[in-house]
């Protein structure tokens, strides 16, 4: 070894005084807070502004106010929307919380099975599953009125999906995974030597559950509610498909009658006001819930977990999960393929009713529908990359503390979970539709709000991933002569490969099925496959809808693969995925 | 000349002062060790020394050059440091070989040279049949040595240790601790080494810093450390050591005449003055005897006995208080409850200076 003759060199022109405070990497870390600042910031404070403006003056002015909540019809939509979160927040967690003890603590059978049940109603787009009950629970020709009137021979069905109590059913059904994964998360963490414990201080089975199990996982299944409430609140489809024909109003489809012509987006901002207010508020009193004392998490790995044996009510808990699973999963597909493959709808299942003739017309025939596939594709990759570099830069500086109040940052990027999409997309359009930027009806703008949208998700993965990665891997790098930018390359970007993979489908899944923000921000040729079925179910063409629906559900399966393959079958059922 | 100069160093996050006033002059070929329990601001010293983290008040110099002030600091890219950490922090994602390779890399050695460089590092730390495996596939061991061996490709100025051992098992600990003592010796390394275990520090070590709150208790050779701790923490931080109350006599030259536990014999006075001193027993001189005698004169009880195979431990009770106790000779050892007569032989008792203020 040379070392005695190397070691008597200088260290290489040691200049004591900016250095290592200043470099490349820093104009990297101005531009991501600048970025920040146009997605986040820069609508937010447009869509307070805009609210208290005149149209075409800008004057400040209450007037917007006066207006948005001048009517009773107005002030109707927003206790509706209360009442229909309460509501199918509560049905969801009738839903959700059994299936997720008998999946997470139990012998039941097929708990996989109920598990990939649960996954296929969460990747179902909110409007599927509306335009399939609609099949199902239409007044009338809907199948289970059919079905009705065949076994009893009534002369009308019971089922009108048309009124509060189905958009209710509707919502919950594709609303209770929330709970679900929440419920779940929890439950694992109980372990069997908690329960074991009461059981030898001579707690019976039930006994046990009731004092000890519940009370570990109630705040998270509180806070399943809560996020449910609030996704109920938030949505547009189910309401716009559902709540509209049945002549009642929402927040959210009231938001968009503001937006309809002539556009009155200062109204719609000074509506919001309640709906970002009320989102605010909970997701504070979740965070509360959830981080009190005395709730299950961060024991550690939870010990063995050994199910709890139902005996003869195994069979009862399976036929349960398998009941939920028939009204979100099994009775809704088996009536859109129907639909997909018919003539009409309405003539059943008889070979002469088949036809190919709806992918057909969607995927050539159809002026735009093939291209707001694409377009939902396009701009749900560009989003999802957005976000994924986005957030990661940001989890960055915020875990290596390297710009002071960088915790702010972190705040920011998290924003967007409080902000609903209608919210969002109003926001945006006070920001950026105007003059000089112009940019409504551009792809820009929808791919900003998709990534805006979805920064909170990309976040929170981020930051997990980084946390995991021991900050002496870097250092071990800087040490040995290579710079940050290096250490970013070579060691942080390979050793997070998987779960920025896993970030990136968590973003893009659902970001090719987003509407709410797109449906007050998509122009003629920026519509998206979301929006395209939300127009046909206006026109009433449910076979071509039901074709394009399906069409969108095949497209994510191999997404849904990769996923599965890179980070574990239930990727998307964790908590860092909502 | 001096490798390596502190001049009073110091770290303060907000109102906490994790360093206070920490000098240290480092010689070329020296073996330094930062020794204290967690908290003391061991860590923190290093990070400065490696560049991680500025000062907040003091410089660093290397070579007569500054490379650490308030006011900016020399990143450590830039330093020709190495450090093993104590994750080891081997890249996941490399092989042995590339992960040994990776500075040379950096200094844009030809691949030829890259190769014949990490070949001779790996055989010295007998991992060259390993080049190409991947870290998952190593052992605790195997990682800490591929860890020393990417530091020492570098032909570092200065190499620094942050608690490099403290992830491996008791027996592989030594082994390690042997090796690198050796390797340094060797290759005339500079050395700055972080750890809490004191068995560790006075092994390997020319000289050791002992830190406590921030501060330095005590530095010096290994010997001093243990033999003449510089205050109660120290005495009883290094090994285990019975505080006593015990009267000086008188003084003579270098020794001064104790007496304690009824025995009385001569140890260095350490500038104490005759009267009421404090004392450091280490359990291994303390002696217990069946029967009175000459050098067996305060009775005592066997209160607690712990028989660890190599040696037995005793908690004596005394009229001084309880004594803990070593003794490694006893072919029968005491049972609990057994009356027992305490004499001391005269190494391992020392004097500790009262603090002046």
């Amino acid at each position: 070894m040379a070392v005695a003759a190397t070691s008597s060199e200088t260290p290489e022109a040691p200049v004591p005084r900016v250095a290592g405070r200043w470099d490349a990497t820093w104009l990297l870390w101005i531009a991501i807070i600048a970025i920040l600042l146009i997605l986040v910031v820069s609508p937010f404070v447009y869509l307070v502004l805009t609210s208290f403006q005149a149209e075409k003056t800008g004057d400040f002015t209450l007037s917007n106010y006066a207006t948005a909540y001048g009517r009773a019809r107005y002030i109707d939509a927003l206790f509706n929307s209360l009442q229909l979160g309460a509501w199918a927040a509560l049905l969801a967690g009738v839903f959700a919380v059994p299936l997720a003890w008998g999946v997470a603590r139990t012998d039941m059978p097929g708990r996989g099975l109920t598990r990939m049940l649960v996954l296929a109603t969460f990747i179902t787009p909110p409007y599927t599953g509306a335009v399939a009950w609609i099949l199902l629970a239409g007044p009338n020709a809907g199948w289970l009125n059919r079905f009705y009137m065949f076994a009893t021979g009534a002369e009308a069905g019971p089922f009108n999906i048309y009124s509060f109590t189905g958009l209710v059913v509707v919502i919950a059904l594709y609303s209770f995974p929330y709970i679900f994964i929440f419920t779940t998360a929890a439950l694992e963490l109980v372990s069997s030597e908690m329960e074991d414990a009461a059981n030898i201080l001579g707690a019976g089975t039930w006994r046990t559950m009731r004092r000890v199990t519940l009370p570990l996982a109630l705040p998270a299944i509180l806070g399943g509610l809560i996020i449910c409430f609030l996704e109920a609140i938030a949505l547009f489809a189910s309401p716009a498909m559902i709540a509209i024909p049945a002549r009642f109003n929402v927040v959210t489809t009231q938001l968009y009658q503001f937006f309809g012509n002539p556009v009155r987006v200062e109204v719609a901002a000074a509506y919001a006001m309640p709906l970002l207010g009320v989102t605010v508020l909970l997701i504070l009193v979740q965070r509360l819930i959830t981080s009190r004392k005395g709730f299950a998490t961060l024991t550690g790995k939870g010990g063995e977990r050994r199910p709890i044996r139902l005996g003869r009510w195994r069979w009862a808990m399976f036929g349960y999960a398998m009941f939920v699973a028939s009204l979100s999963v099994f009775l809704p597909y088996v009536f859109l393929v129907q639909s997909s493959f018919a003539k009409a709808w309405g003539r059943g299942f008889s070979f002469d009713n088949l036809t190919l003739r709806n992918f057909n017309f969607v995927l050539f025939e159809h002026a735009t529908a093939a291209q707001s596939v694409i377009n939902s594709f396009l701009y749900a990759a560009a989003a999802a990359t957005a976000a994924v570099l986005i957030t990661l830069g940001i989890a960055y500086i915020v875990t290596r503390r390297l710009v002071p109040f960088a915790e702010i940052l972190g705040f920011l990027c998290l924003a967007p979970f409080v902000i609903p999409g209608v919210v969002l997309a109003i926001g945006f359009y006070a920001a950026y539709a105007p003059p000089p930027l112009s940019l409504y009806g551009t792809a820009l703008i929808l791919i900003l709000a998709f990534t805006t949208r979805f920064l909170p998700i990309g976040y929170v993965n981020a930051s997990a991933a980084l946390r995991s990665l021991n900050p002496e891997m870097e250092e071990a790098v800087r040490v040995l002569g290579g710079s940050r930018v290096m250490a970013l390359r070579r060691v942080v970007a390979p050793l997070l490969k998987r779960s920025l993979l896993g970030a990136w489908l968590l973003i893009f899944i659902p970001a090719t099925r987003e509407l709410s923000s797109a449906i007050f921000l998509y122009g003629p040729n920026t519509k998206v496959a979301s929006v395209m079925i939300f127009d046909m179910s206006e026109e009433g063409n449910f076979e071509y809808l039901s074709a394009l629906a399906l069409i969108l559900q095949v497209l994510t399966l191999p997404l849904l693969w990769i996923g599965q393959r890179a980070l574990g079958r239930d990727f998307m059922l964790r908590r860092t995925a909502t | 000349m001096s490798k390596l100069v502190l001049k009073n160093v110091s770290r303060r996050y907000g109102t906490f002062e994790a360093v206070a006033d920490f000098s240290l002059e480092l010689k070329k070929g020296e073996f330094v060790s930062l020794l204290g329990p967690s908290g003391c601001g061991k860590t923190t010293t290093l990070r400065m020394i490696a560049g991680f983290a500025p000062p907040s008040t003091g410089t660093i110099e290397m070579d007569g050059q500054q490379i650490s002030a308030p006011s900016g600091v020399v990143p450590p890219e830039r330093r020709r440091m190495s450090m093993i950490f104590q994750s080891y922090a081997i890249w996941p994602n490399m092989t042995v070989g590339e992960n040994v390779g990776f500075g040379l890399q950096v200094r844009k050695m030809s691949r030829a040279e890259i190769d014949r460089r990490v070949d001779a590092i790996l055989d010295v730390v007998q991992m060259r049949n390993l080049k190409g495996r991947y870290p998952s596939e190593l052992s605790g061991g195997q990682q800490q040595r591929v860890a020393v061996a990417r530091a020492l490709v570098l032909e570092p100025q200065v190499l620094l240790f942050d608690e490099p051992l403290s992830n491996l098992d008791a027996k592989l600990r030594r082994r390690v601790r042997e090796d690198i003592r050796e390797l340094q010796l060797s290759l005339n390394l500079t050395v700055a080494y972080v750890t809490h275990d004191q068995q560790e520090a006075l092994a390997v070590s020319d000289r050791v810093i002992v830190m406590s709150n921030a501060r330095v208790a005590q530095s010096g050779r290994p010997r001093e450390i243990y033999e003449q701790p510089a205050d109660l923490f120290v005495a009883d931080f290094i090994g285990d050591a019975n505080i006593l109350d015990a009267e000086l006599i008188s003084v003579n030259g270098g020794q001064g005449r104790l007496n304690v536990l009824g025995v009385e014999l001569d140890v260095p006075h350490r500038n104490a003055e005759p009267g009421s001193v404090k004392i450091a027993i280490r359990p291994e001189s303390v002696l217990l005897n069946a029967a009175p005698g000459s050098n067996a004169a305060t009775p005592g009880e066997i209160l607690k006995a712990s028989y660890l195979g190599a040696h037995i431990e005793y908690t004596v009770q005394t009229t001084h208080g309880p004594l803990f106790v070593v003794d490694r000779v006893t072919l029968e050892p005491f049972g609990v409850g057994t009356g027992v007569w305490l004499g001391l032989c005269s190494n391992g008792v020392t004097i500790v200076p009262e603090p002046s203020r």
